[in-house]
């Protein structure tokens, strides 16, 4: 059982991948959801053996490396954190799965399709149940693979690519830092395995290293640059521009990888290097410091841009930050929480999109639509339940999981933690101002799509509606029925020892006991956040276009996503191709060839040149350097000798 | 079976085939025909006996193992020695193992003079097997020098338009390092009145003159390497060697130099080594951020892999003088993995070029949709090429990075900056090749792999796959040798120390 919940999908992968054009689309459908759907519910039952039953499991597979000090496995741990990230990533996959059969059935690669999806599915799986640094590093990598893979799907459009290779590199830069941290940690506790580690930690805590010239604290110097790889994977602030980007992908897979899954285990790697991550107090507070920051600068962009996809994709990048903040003040298990009901409702909001964008004939553009709520009612219901509970309204989901997070933020006590209070609860107003931007701009109003795509809206088929409900039931009931066993009373128990937090990081306790106005805030917030919206959207439209031309500056700052790419561009992707060209001629071919081989070359050449030319055969030449030569050497005996 | 010569019959058994061939007369296509037919056969069956020679092998033992032995020059104590430590007996594995791959790919390719091309690749094959099994330093430096002849055959003969150009540059490089290792050859021989590599390793050769015996060797490998900035021949090598020879050379001539190092550089003259590592690693970190640039802009398929070559063998050579156990055992591993996967990038080029004769990447694209095959096995390889996990190129970046950053963080912090500039240069390769609309006619008429061609993958494919996923097979036998090699020069090193200490 423990075994077959990896690897199934990646049966059905490679059943879908290498026969799909034998055994046909609709094979490679069933293949793909069978593996999919089966682990999905043996996770189910995992889910009850490891965290219900409280039996920790850990399967050992094949030797991997064992050089010196180094001894790897490929294992598989299931503990809570594994089980949780298990229903997490299979269900929503599976969900995914099963929403694609009609969301890509005019496409005409669709073994294609599921084979990458099941592929996906399996590489996050070895993310989670990872025992140690080099296989979670294995899932982490082959996620970005598969990632790559389908943003790049349809590989016809240029744009498409361009973003599938700006989605690898970024994730490289991420993992350049990761590997780095590794190392670093396998330099201080002599082991790459996740218990050996946390078994060492404590006593390292005060360990200096002598790292790139500077002496810094060994854990906080890891625990950093470990952090560098999941700023990379989930999207944070700096190495963020991959995401939007990523929307060139079928709308299912934004859903799966770029909402629910793969930009959350940026997220789970650091709730998993909990017990290093303890010990070091600086690097939770960048933790937190970065976190905040993302969560409020995405979701400024998040308000003024126009395509539906993105306005999610920012939302996503906002969402990642709140629970890396949570991380940062010790509050893992709300984190987590959060990664939790989010997948749900996240899941449940790109493929509404989807279904948006299917009715509206490939329409994405939120200024291009409206009024289309009463063709797809179900389409827009499901919408708003999405936005409720990423709003975080009682009693949906987010609202648990997130006001976890503020009240953790709160209760750490810390001035970080206060600030990453203040700039969540400012977010929460923002989250809630641009999600019904999104939902009134789309479906009520006047219709802004032209006849011809009007006539077209159509309600989606039930292979795709009926995913929708499941995930829709997720975000309706996911924060009521886990918050007591997450965060609260039960929590302890719950997640057992997959989770550390020392006693001098009380942020869970003091969470339970935050002044009332503190809890009250966030409501507060996002409930003006939706009156504001339709204020500007709903009752005075015109007031949006009158504040952007107010506030010109301010308004394409944040329309042109704060001028990052073009600063990158500018600062990185330019001068690489300019550096390596000039490398290349002047390096290469004028310097190295021109002093090497070549100049060499030619100045044998030119030697033997200017010495055959004395070959004359002209006998006065001849009789000349003689005369000359004598010339000389009577002189020189002269005035030597005599 | 132990005892009989293994290492000889792997030797000398293609140079018996190429003999064979020679023989062979008659009609132009029957020759050509059978030529091929004895080609492979004969390639394959010097696989299978170098298989032998690994059953037979200890893995638990730091010994030369297989040895075979017979009087040469008795007057001078010059000696025929043949044998294999951990070490070798990987890449006299590597060497039989793409000779095949390298013969099969060449069956439609080549065309004209195709039984004398047979013969180079049967003699280069001899010379290879040779020079990795050698245990007589003049021996060694006879097969060492003579892998150049049917590979500068090979290139001048059946290249492209400016194979007189890569031929001479490829020689000229060559000889400068080849004039110096043989005066430090001889310079030994004075020394330590033998030329036993396992003598010599045990030899101390003095402080001033390890230093000069270790540039003298360094000059020849590190332009097998290639090594910045000695590199500027392979490029143009590369791009004007037909496709097999582009194979081999990526394949198993690179790995001479790397294997130099280990074998003669470290355990002979450790003193050196050690001082002079500073100087390697910054040539290897130039050679990894520079080339990798020079990779980015490349118009050329096989200019930009070849670039990325020299890229990936700087990673061996810090791997090799990080003196850890980690790092040494990475430089070989990731020397095994670029061995398979340039080959098989180089096999990559190969395909579109017999179809479409030209390598600018600007002419193709859109290949996905009519080569979907193709567009895999070269996904699956630019993978590998870039060292994601569960392929060999991981196992080997892995290590070495490791054995780097333990050794001195500055320079895994450099090395690394290769994980993000090999992605972007390969991605954008695969995107402008594979990806995009289909529009021109003439790569609309593309047909996808053949039969031999898929024949000729599946084993590169499966080889990337099983370093990749369990790399013990092969780190296994590597332990006992690199085990013994570092102690060796841990002692050399504190010999010397106690040396400089009672001096004073």
């Amino acid at each position: 059982m423990y075994a077959a919940v990896v690897f199934l999908p990646l049966l059905g992968a490679i059943i879908a991948g290498f026969f799909g054009r034998k055994i046909g689309d609709r094979a490679s459908q069933i293949v793909t959801c069978t593996g999919v759907g089966l682990s999905a519910f043996l996770s189910l039952a995992i889910f009850n053996e490891v965290v219900l039953q409280g039996h920790v499991v850990t399967v050992h597979v094949l030797n991997f490396l064992n050089v010196q000090g180094i001894d790897v496995s490929w294992e598989l741990r299931f503990d809570t954190l594994t089980a949780v990230m298990l229903l997490v990533v299979n269900w929503v996959s599976f969900m995914v799965h099963v929403y694609s059969i009609g969301y890509m059935h005019h496409d005409p690669s669709v073994p294609r399709f599921q084979s990458y999806l099941s592929l996906f599915t399996f590489a996050m799986l070895m993310l989670v149940t990872a025992n140690n640094l080099v296989q979670l590093f294995f899932g982490w990598e082959g996620v970005g693979l598969a990632s790559y893979l389908l943003i790049g799907f349809w590989h016809e459009r240029p744009s498409a690519s361009a973003a599938a290779i700006k989605a690898f590199v970024v994730n490289r830069v991420g993992d350049f830092g990761f590997a780095l941290g590794i190392f670093g940690t396998f330099m201080l506790t002599g082991s790459l395995g996740f218990d050996a580690i946390f078994a060492a930690a404590p006593a390292k805590a005060a360990v200096v290293f002598h790292l790139f010239g500077m002496d810094v604290n060994a854990i906080t110097a890891c625990c950093l640059l470990l952090f560098v790889g999941a700023m990379g994977k989930s999207a944070q602030l700096g190495l963020h521009t991959w995401l939007p980007d990523a929307m060139e992908g079928p709308t299912p897979v934004s859903a799966l990888i770029h909402a629910a899954t793969m930009v959350t285990a940026g997220v789970f790697m650091v709730a998993r290097m909990s017990p290093l991550f303890e010990y070091s107090d600086t690097a939770l507070m960048v933790v937190t410091i970065v976190g905040a920051c993302t969560a409020m600068f995405a979701a400024t962009i998040g308000c003024v841009q126009n395509d539906i996809k993105r306005i999610i994709a920012y939302s996503t990048c906002s969402q990642l930050g709140y629970m890396f903040f949570a991380i940062g003040v010790s509050g893992y298990q709300a984190g987590v929480f959060h990664l939790f009901t989010h997948a749900f409702f996240k899941a449940l909001l790109f493929l509404g999109a989807g279904s948006v964008i299917h009715a509206m004939s490939d329409e994405q553009d939120i200024r291009r639509m409206g009024g289309i709520a009463k063709h797809i009612p179900v389409t827009t219901a499901l919408m708003y339940i999405g936005s409720l509970a990423l709003a975080g309204i009682a009693p949906f989901a987010g609202h648990y999981s997130k006001d976890a997070i503020l009240e953790a933020a709160w209760g750490s006590g810390t001035q970080v933690g206060h600030f990453a209070y203040w700039i969540g609860v400012s977010a929460a107003f923002l989250t809630a101002f641009y999600s019904w931007r999104l939902l009134i701009l789309t479906f009520h109003g006047k219709p802004r799509a032209d006849e011809h795509v009007m006539a077209h809206v159509h309600e989606s088929p039930a292979v795709m509606i009926v995913p929708l409900l499941v995930l829709a039931a997720g975000a309706v009931f996911a924060g009521w029925a886990g918050a007591e066993s997450f965060v609260g009373a039960g929590r302890e128990h719950f997640w057992g020892k997959a989770i550390l937090v020392l006693a001098s990081h009380p942020a869970m306790e003091n969470a339970e006991h935050v002044p009332a106005l503190i809890s009250m805030l966030p409501a507060i917030a996002a409930v003006s956040g939706i009156l504001v919206a339709y204020l500007f959207y709903m009752f005075v439209p015109a007031l949006p276009r009158l504040l952007a031309q107010a506030f010109r500056p301010v308004h394409l700052f944040l329309l042109n996503k704060w001028y990052v790419d073009e600063l990158y561009n500018f600062l990185f992707v330019r001068p690489a191709f300019w550096l390596g060209e000039g490398l290349w001629k002047g390096g290469d071919g004028a310097l190295i060839d021109g002093v090497g081989p070549d100049g060499v070359a030619a100045a044998t050449r030119d030697i033997a040149r200017r010495f055959s030319a004395l070959q004359s055969g002209y006998l006065y030449h001849y009789a000349f350097s003689m005369l000359t030569g004598a010339a000389v050497f009577v002189t020189w005996y002269i005035v030597k000798v005599g | 079976m132990t005892d009989w010569p293994l290492l000889s019959i792997t030797t000398f058994l293609p140079l018996l085939g190429a003999a064979f061939i020679l023989t062979i007369r008659g009609e132009e296509a029957a020759v050509a025909r059978n030529a091929r037919n004895v080609a492979l056969l004969t390639s394959l069956a010097t696989f299978l006996v170098s298989l032998l020679v690994w059953a037979n092998f200890n893995p638990a033992s730091a010994d030369f193992q297989l040895v075979d032995q017979a009087r040469w020059l008795p007057g001078f104590d010059i000696n025929y020695k043949m044998g294999v430590d951990g070490i070798s007996v990987l890449f006299v594995l590597l060497s039989t193992f793409l000779t095949p791959i390298c013969i099969l790919s060449a069956w439609e390719a080549v065309q004209k003079r195709v039984k004398e091309y047979m013969i180079a690749f049967l003699v280069l094959e001899t010379m290879m097997v040779g020079m990795f099994s050698s245990l007589d330093l003049v021996l060694f430096y006879m097969f060492f020098e003579g892998v150049l002849i049917p590979m500068f055959v090979i290139i001048g003969v059946w290249g492209g338009p400016r194979r007189v150009y890569a031929a001479f540059k490829f020689f000229l490089y060559t000889l400068l390092g080849s004039v110096l290792m043989l005066l430090a050859i001889l310079a030994m021989y004075h020394d330590a009145h033998t030329t036993d590599i396992q003598v010599l390793m045990t030899h101390s050769f003095p402080r001033a003159m390890q230093t000069w015996l270790w540039l003298a060797f360094f000059a020849s490998f590190a332009v097998k390497v290639p090594m910045w900035p000695v590199h500027t021949w392979l490029p143009d090598a590369h791009v004007e060697a037909p496709t097999a020879g582009s194979v081999i050379l990526a394949g198993v001539l690179l790995k001479m130099g790397g294997y130099g190092f280990l074998r003669f550089s470290l355990p002979m003259f450790p003193l050196a080594s050690h001082d002079l590592a500073g100087v390697v690693f910054t040539l290897s970190i130039i050679a990894v951020i520079y080339t990798s640039l020079v990779a980015l802009v490349q118009q050329d398929m096989k200019k930009l892999i070849a670039y990325s070559s020299v890229a990936h063998m700087g990673l061996v050579t810090i791997g090799v003088f990080t003196f850890n156990m980690h790092g040494i055992e990475g430089s070989i591993f990731q020397m095994l993995s670029h061995g398979v996967v340039s080959a098989a990038l180089f096999l990559c080029v190969g395909v579109v070029y017999d179809r479409l004769h030209t390598r600018e990447i600007a002419r193709y694209g859109g290949l996905a949709k009519n080569m979907p095959a193709y567009a895999l096995v070269f996904m699956f390889f630019t993978m590998a090429s870039v060292g994601l996990p569960g392929t060999s190129g991981f196992v080997g970046e892995f290590l070495v990075l490791m054995g780097a950053f333990e050794a001195n963080t500055w320079v895994a912090l450099f090395a690394a900056t290769g994980l993000i500039l090999g992605a972007a240069y390969m991605l954008y390769l695969y995107r402008r090749v594979v990806f995009g609309k289909l529009t021109k006619d003439d790569v609309k008429a593309m047909l996808d792999l053949n039969r031999r061609e898929v024949l000729m993958f599946v084993p590169l494919i499966v080889m990337v796959v099983w370093l990749g996923v369990y790399p013990t097979t092969f780190l296994q036998p590597l332990h006992a040798s690199v085990t013994k090699l570092i102690n060796d020069y841990q002692l050399a090193l504190s010999a010397a120390k106690t040396v400089s200490v009672a001096v004073r």
